[in-house]
């Protein structure tokens, strides 16, 4: 028996290397050393950047390493870029608030960086085994860092529903992938799945469709997608807040990446099944999530169902489905991640002694006591609200118009029409703090260098992107050109 | 066309018909001899009947990991140890790194003081 070994090269999953091997190396040094160390955060930060500049090394590559298992495209790299700038944003803003609950262990770090490994493998992902892969090794790290906070009981209660029922949603996704396995006659790599679902259509049609279902099961859970949704608020509230902000923005892109390329690559053939009931999840998702969040008092709980809200935006691009629609998946997911890690930073200064101040009435005044804070909080909820000149209007733009460009009038309007809806939730806040007097002392509000400087660099940049998307919206449209039927 | 979801119906039906027949084969062949011992429904040596919630030692999960982890180490060296000579020094490597990761998880779990029974 002779084996042929494939020919690979390590340089196309460089950036994947790299974090993990920073992680290892963390968690070798935490475990083998004594003392408290205080330089994990600096060091994350150090191999992020190193990844960033990896990927940018990447840049225009089109191609396919690892016996056809990896990507190695424009697609990929953006959101490489995406998730590396999500898990920045996340530890810059975590080092007090650990220190806060006396949890700053290295473990934290560690755990980021294994979390944006798998969510790499999932942005490039040839195989749907890699998919699957790429998802286990990011929901095991993101499992365990929604309850870092082991003596809190609402930590524990979210990494336990957040484990059990995204196990449930893994199996889901697995078994839609066995019957793709046997309706496409045994492959399972994206690229030929198209031809070979196609050709055999007549055959087992119905057992692609039902593969179909089942994948849409076990990503709309990860996007957390109406109705699997239901765990979202509970393990947003309970998770720590740096963490909340993590799940929302990289869990969210590393999950639409995979849904994207999937339904893009693999089942062009099969729109007319798959838009109907994207449209719907999209309309329902977006209708909960909007409507829901004018009820919260929780400024968590609130950006939780925001956070549904905004992921059925994202579904209205994909159920678009054309190149406008996939560009706007990108840009949505850079901009939700700047304006939304933004307001989490905002949530983690004020929240303060353990989280004691959490309630929306806390924001009461704020504009009075501290201008600064107030003034970067509204930029984030004019943002979210999808108010002009911030990124999050012309994402939203860039969404409706290609849902119309594709013939989705309707869907359009009831996009818009849930935006409107979202503006009250969003404003309610800058009115408190702009209009209401305080309704007690709030208190003194550290201002940590490394928090601030996230939120002031995240509300910068989300007026910035807002002003001049041209520039992102051209490396967009550059790497989605990889999909040849959008 | 409904008729086209036939082979799915198929399949579900042939999922249940085959648990049971495996339950009515058990049943059907299996010695009916019993034992105070065989009786008592047992899960993982612990008697289940009682209160739920009484506490036991979280060592109880570290071990069971452990036993996980290597037992899936030492399921991908045997394939390894049949062509080890096929893939020669490339197999090598690749398994020395596969090794290594799982050395990392040893070294870490017994800095962090996970393996004193005390």
């Amino acid at each position: 028996m002779t084996l042929t070994i494939p020919t690979f090269s390590l340089i196309s999953i460089g950036p994947w290397l790299t974090l993990a091997l920073g992680a290892i190396l963390i968690l070798l040094v935490d475990a083998l050393s004594k003392g408290r160390k205080t330089y994990f955060p600096y060091f994350s930060l150090a191999v992020l950047a190193l990844a960033a500049f990896q990927t940018i090394d990447l840049w225009g590559a089109q191609s396919t390493d690892f016996a056809r298992m990896v990507y190695v495209d424009n697609f990929a790299f953006l959101f490489y870029l995406i998730l590396i700038l999500g898990a920045a944003l996340t530890i810059l803003l975590s080092r007090p608030y650990l220190e806060e609950w006396g949890k700053d262990m290295g473990e934290y770090y560690a755990l980021i960086l294994f979390a944006t490994v798998g969510m790499m493998m999932m942005a490039a992902s040839a195989h749907m085994i890699m998919i699957f892969l790429g998802l286990e090794v990011m929901s095991i790290a993101v499992y365990v860092l929604a309850g870092f906070f082991r003596e809190d009981a609402r930590s524990n209660e979210a990494a336990l529903k957040y484990l059990v029922l995204g196990a449930f949603a893994s199996a889901f996704l697995l078994f839609g992938m066995a019957f793709l396995y046997g309706a496409a006659g045994g492959s399972l790599y994206l690229d030929e799945l198209a031809k070979r679902l196609t050709d055999a259509a007549t055959l087992t049609k119905p057992l692609t469709l039902l593969a179909i279902a089942l994948l849409v099961v076990g990503f709309g859970f990860k996007v957390a997608a109406v109705p699997f949704h239901m765990w979202t608020p509970d393990v947003y509230e309970g998770a720590p807040t740096s963490i909340t902000a993590y799940m929302a923005v990289a869990v969210k892109a590393a999950a639409f990446a995979a849904f994207a390329r999937v339904f893009f690559l693999a089942f062009p053939a099969f729109h007319v099944n798959w838009h109907m009931l994207l449209w719907v999840l999209a309309v329902a998702t977006m209708t909960l999530g909007n409507v829901v969040a004018i009820a919260q008092t929780n400024i968590k709980r609130m950006l939780a169902y925001s956070s549904i809200a905004h992921a059925g935006y994202i579904l209205v691009a994909l159920v678009a489905a054309n190149q406008l629609g996939a560009v706007s998946i990108l840009y949505y997911l850079l901009a939700y991640t700047l304006m939304n890690i933004g307001a989490f930073g905002v949530v983690i200064l004020v929240a303060r002694k353990k989280d004691s101040y959490l309630n929306i009435y806390d924001y009461s005044g704020l504009a009075y006591q501290h201008p600064g804070l107030a003034a970067g909080m509204a930029v984030f909820m004019f943002a979210l609200a999808g108010m002009p000149p911030t990124a999050g209007f012309v994402g939203k733009f860039y969404i409706f118009s290609a849902a119309v460009q594709a013939g989705y009038i309707w869907l359009a309007i009831l996009g818009v029409m849930n935006s409107l809806v979202s503006v009250y939730y969003y404003l309610r806040i800058t009115v408190l703090m702009y209009m209401r007097p305080a309704e007690a002392d709030l208190g003194p509000i550290a201002f940590t260098p490394a928090v601030t400087a996230c939120v002031i660099a995240t509300a910068v940049a989300t007026v910035l992107v807002g002003i001049f998307p041209g520039w992102f919206y051209d490396l967009a449209m550059n790497s989605v050109k990889i999909f040849p039927s959008l | 066309m409904l008729i086209n979801y036939v082979p799915v119906l198929l399949y579900m039906g042939i999922v249940v018909g085959l648990i049971g027949s495996i339950v009515l084969l058990s049943e059907l062949l299996g010695k009916k001899r019993h034992t105070p011992q065989k009786d008592i429904p047992y899960e993982c040596g612990m008697d289940p009947i009682g209160d739920a919630r009484y506490r036991y030692t979280v060592r109880f999960y570290v071990i069971a990991m452990f036993f996980i982890v290597f037992d899936i180490e030492a399921i991908f060296l045997y394939p390894w140890g049949v062509i080890f000579k096929d893939l020669g020094w490339f197999g090598f490597a690749e398994m020395a790194i596969f090794v290594f990761v799982l050395v990392v998880g040893l070294a870490y779990v017994w800095g962090k003081g996970a393996l004193e029974w005390e």
